[in-house]
């Protein structure tokens, strides 16, 4: 079934309203607030800080080490319980390894980058803007990294592709939907995040990664924005 | 043909493309990508010449060596004294370097660096996994007695030292305090407890409001009007043993 016009009236390619800030933590060593639609993600950076327990540093390089929490309360569904569990640790572990390629550990042997992401408001897409909240907190704490790191849900609902699903749009009535989360490093084109959830063909597939790869480099440079307009003026000498 | 993108001292952020083409150089904080140069942290932009570069802004004191810094002893070792210093890192003074006196084999080390005591030491190594050596013996290098450290903003060092250290020499003269400032984030003052005050005051104003040109006719303002008296113009008696540092820029 064809699905034509968007429950929420935008275009196919379009994603929802963005507002990126950064610095929003006053303790964090470098923080930000991501929110997409009705989706909200804070993201607080403690570190490089020493690793404790001891046993788990790595002498070579530093380690990152990511936490996704999503508030009890913040979905439209049912109150999920609080704490960790199978869905947020999997998510913890994929956004971890889709900042890692961008963030240079090198630097900081036997230390640990601690990224907390905490949603005190999701609609679809969550791991996507807390990975996207989590690189603009990497970049506030002054870790040096390749690039910053969008990451955006592209699929198809019917046989419509389209663009930052929401929650509507990931069980629609009466159709077929494809999620497919991607995070990618704009400078260098690599993906660092690819799931999906539902069934599409090689070609679709590519349909969705250039409709991605688009959407990123919007949400990137909307993430450079909000890191500049934090540091405004810190650049003015006596 | 090359392309410079950027503007002398604008801010700029990981991702950002500052030049195209081969002319330019990359060097900290940004790096090449193709024809491209790329910075890689947040920081100040900086050309000199062909080679492009970034002064952080933001992020965790990393040890440098000959950099001057306020550390707190936190363990007393068989071969001298564990150290923090306000970094992801610890450091070691080793025996030789913690005192001019001489210290018998098998003696206390505590009677000269007890568990909680502060100084003004000297990085004078840093290896590659970020062993940190650490000297407090030389000219402007002592233990700290009395008197308090207060954390700021590491990237903003160069801020409260002022250009030849014309900031904190003015604190020094218009409250009348010893203060010393560590390229690490510690600054340590002792004086007259309602100066210190003041001076802490200073401090944080400088820290919040370095981006706003005119910072030093401002906190000469906030220092008269606190003190109640003009700043006096020369030296006062306490400023001699401190040592002038230079701006701290990577």
């Amino acid at each position: 079934m064809q699905y034509k016009k968007r429950y929420d009236g935008r275009g196919h390619d379009e994603t929802r309203p963005i507002i990126a800030k950064a610095g929003v933590l006053q303790n964090a060593d470098g923080s930000a607030y991501f929110k997409i639609g009705e989706t909200i993600a804070y993201a607080a950076v403690y570190g490089p800080r020493e690793m404790y327990p001891r046993r788990l540093a790595d002498p070579k390089r530093g380690v990152l080490r990511v936490n996704y929490n999503m508030m009890p309360f913040s979905g439209p569904g049912e109150r999920n319980r609080p704490g960790p569990n199978r869905r947020a640790k999997e998510i913890s572990m994929v956004s971890e390894k889709a900042l890692l390629p961008a963030v240079d550990l090198e630097k900081y042997p036997n230390c640990v980058i601690d990224v907390f992401i905490e949603l005190p408001q999701t609609d679809a897409g969550s791991r996507c803007a807390g990975i996207c909240a989590a690189s603009i907190a990497l970049a506030d704490a002054g870790i040096t990294m390749q690039d910053m790191v969008p990451a955006i849900a592209v699929g198809y609902v019917g046989d419509t592709p389209v663009v930052d699903l929401s929650y509507d749009e990931e069980q629609p009535e009466g159709m077929e939907a494809v999620d497919v989360p991607v995070a990618l490093i704009p400078s260098t084109g690599e993906i660092t995040l690819l799931q999906m959830d539902g069934i599409v063909d090689a070609e679709q597939l590519n349909t969705l990664l250039e409709k991605a790869k688009d959407a990123c480099a919007v949400i990137a440079q909307k993430q450079r924005e909000a890191l500049q307009e934090k540091y405004l003026g810190d650049a003015d000498e006596e | 043909m090359s392309e410079l993108l950027i503007q002398e001292r604008e801010i700029v952020v990981p991702g950002q493309i500052l030049a195209k083409g081969m002319e330019y150089l990359p060097s900290h904080g940004t790096y090449r990508k193709d024809e491209q140069i790329i910075a890689s942290r947040v920081g100040v932009a900086i050309i000199d010449g062909k080679v492009i570069r970034s002064i952080p802004l933001a992020g965790k004191y990393l040890p440098k060596r000959n950099d001057i810094i306020i550390g707190k002893v936190i363990d007393i070792l068989s071969m001298g004294w564990r150290v923090e210093f306000n970094s992801p890192y610890s450091g070691l003074i080793p025996i030789k370097d913690g005192t001019f006196e001489f210290i018998p084999r098998g003696a206390d080390l505590s009677r000269y660096f007890d568990i909680g005591d502060y100084f003004v030491g000297r990085i004078t190594n840093v290896s590659g996994q970020n062993l940190v050596d650490v000297s407090v013996k030389g000219q402007g290098l002592y233990k700290l007695r009395d008197g308090r450290t207060i954390k700021v903003n590491t990237n903003k060092v160069p801020r409260i030292i002022g250009k030849k250290g014309s900031m904190v020499s003015m604190i020094k003269r218009a409250t009348g305090c010893k203060i010393t400032v560590g390229q690490n984030g510690l600054v340590w003052l002792l004086g007259e407890p309602a100066m210190e005050f003041i001076a802490v005051q200073a401090i944080r104003k400088i820290e919040e409001e370095s981006h706003i040109p005119g910072l030093t006719d401002r906190v000469k303002e906030f220092l008269e009007e606190k003190t109640g008296q003009p700043i006096p113009e020369h030296h006062s008696q306490n400023d001699d043993d401190e040592e002038e540092q230079p701006e701290g820029e990577q």
